[in-house]
């Protein structure tokens, strides 16, 4: 029995060692102990979605996952996304289109939003609505989001 | 808020796990997907000294379809079951209910067993293991035994697991090729709990209906399936719920609850599958 546990697991594609305490959840760990701050720490009970990160190729909340459940898995955060060019052109409509203010929902959102495209979500508002529901923004209202998700899914249409 | 310290414990196969629930000392947890532990954990709702990790298992995982009943291990996550081909062929009522579960990034780690061992009265799955007639396999020092979900569901975050013992799988009775199912639930915004909500299933015109989010837990109700079975009009079957001792909290009372429920029913009548 141990309050601190020994975890190995890739981070970004790097692999990473260490020991956590058991109750450090893995958007804090990545956040303070690898300075990863681009996943972002809202209500810590997994409903506003500032954390959503990529595990395994699934997205899920930082916050609702222990850094020790994490040991042998792949973990891709908003850094990673960005230097693999994963969200290059998320990002670029999410400007275009104004679909940001503060800031502080859009790693989260960005990640939710690779979930809806990579499992071939359609250019469907109502579907996208649904889907990013999960991810709270309190500036834009939405709708910017849900138009820069509808251009990216119908520009790799075309 | 941060959960407080507990020991983490991982066991890699079912006796260990067991073995481990049956040592425990204090205030011992299982741990499945979290997604409900951690929020409880993070808001100190829950404390436990130490969390048993579930996820290397393998006892626990896997869709296999016997001979007449499919059997779902504990660990299966929402988005497994929306993915699996056997599931989605055989018990379609999964695909009407689990996009109603929280968010994609919740479906992904949150599981069956875990809903079903937290009991929930609003969550989804207890109210389909009623409708579907399950059987919950659990594991315990005392030997392996099986539950009806009839017999499950004993209260308020209440059921009939003993201290020691883990959901293992769920059986469900293979449906038949008439089968139909149906589904609705109301919420204040999509992902929400149930403000009110519905699962019924029909065979051979034997109705089982369950209701959830309206009472201490996930309920059938007897009057209302035999009423359908009747072919009684709906307006009859829906006065039969009055019979339900419904919840009041500070998203809506007792009343708003037996109104909403009566809705819930309504629809979910009227889009049965086919």
């Amino acid at each position: 029995m141990s309050r601190s546990v020994d975890i190995a697991l890739q981070v970004n594609g790097e692999d990473v060692k260490a020991t956590v305490q058991s109750r450090l959840n893995l958007v804090d760990f990545l956040r303070n102990e690898l300075g990863l701050t681009g996943s972002h720490v809202g209500c810590e009970h997994g409903v506003c979605g500032a954390c959503t990160i990529i595990v395994d190729g699934d997205t899920v909340r930082g916050c609702l996952m222990l850094a020790a459940q994490a040991n042998g898995k792949e973990v891709m955060t908003i850094e990673g996304l960005a230097d693999s060019g994963k969200s290059t052109a998320l990002q670029a409509a999410f400007t275009k289109r104004n679909a940001l203010q503060c800031g502080f929902c859009t790693p989260g959102m960005l990640a939710s939003a690779i979930g809806y495209i990579d499992a071939g979500g359609d250019a469907n508002r109502e579907a996208i609505r649904q889907h990013i529901s999960g991810n709270y923004c309190r500036c834009t209202g939405y709708q910017s989001i849900v138009d820069a998700i509808c251009d990216v899914i119908e520009e790799a249409r075309t | 808020m941060k959960a407080p310290d507990f020991d983490y414990l991982r066991p890699s196969n079912l006796d260990e796990a067991l073995g481990m629930m049956a040592d425990s000392q204090g205030d011992t947890m299982p741990l499945a997907g979290g997604q409900s532990l951690m929020p409880m954990m993070n808001f100190r709702i829950a404390a436990p000294d130490a969390l048993i990790d579930l996820a290397d298992v393998a006892e626990m995982r896997g869709i296999t379809h016997e001979y007449d009943s499919i059997k779902i291990g504990a660990m299966t996550s929402y988005t497994q079951l929306m993915s699996d081909p056997i599931v989605s062929a055989k018990i379609p009522l999964f695909g009407l209910a689990i996009p109603h579960i929280a968010h994609d990034a919740i479906r992904n780690r949150g599981t069956i067993g875990g809903s079903l061992a937290l009991a929930d009265p609003a969550a989804e799955m207890p109210a389909l293991m009623l409708t579907l007639d399950a059987t919950i396999e659990v594991a315990g020092k005392t030997g392996p035994r099986k539950i009806k979900a009839d017999d499950f569901f004993l209260g308020y975050f209440d059921t009939a697991l003993e201290e020691d013992e883990l959901i293992v799988a769920i059986h469900i009775p293979t449906p038949n090729s008439d089968h139909q199912f149906g589904f609705h639930e109301l919420t204040q915004r999509h992902g929400d709990y149930a403000l009110a909500g519905v699962a019924i299933a029909v065979s051979n015109n034997s109705y089982r209906v369950a209701l959830f989010g309206v009472a201490d837990r996930a309920i059938r109700v007897p009057m209302v399936e035999a009423e359908l079975a009747r072919g009684g009009n709906t307006k009859a079957v829906l006065d039969n719920l009055k019979d339900i001792e419904f919840s009041s909290d500070l998203k809506a009372n007792g009343t708003t609850r037996q109104r909403l429920a009566k809705v819930a029913l309504a629809r979910a009548i009227e889009r049965m599958t086919l």
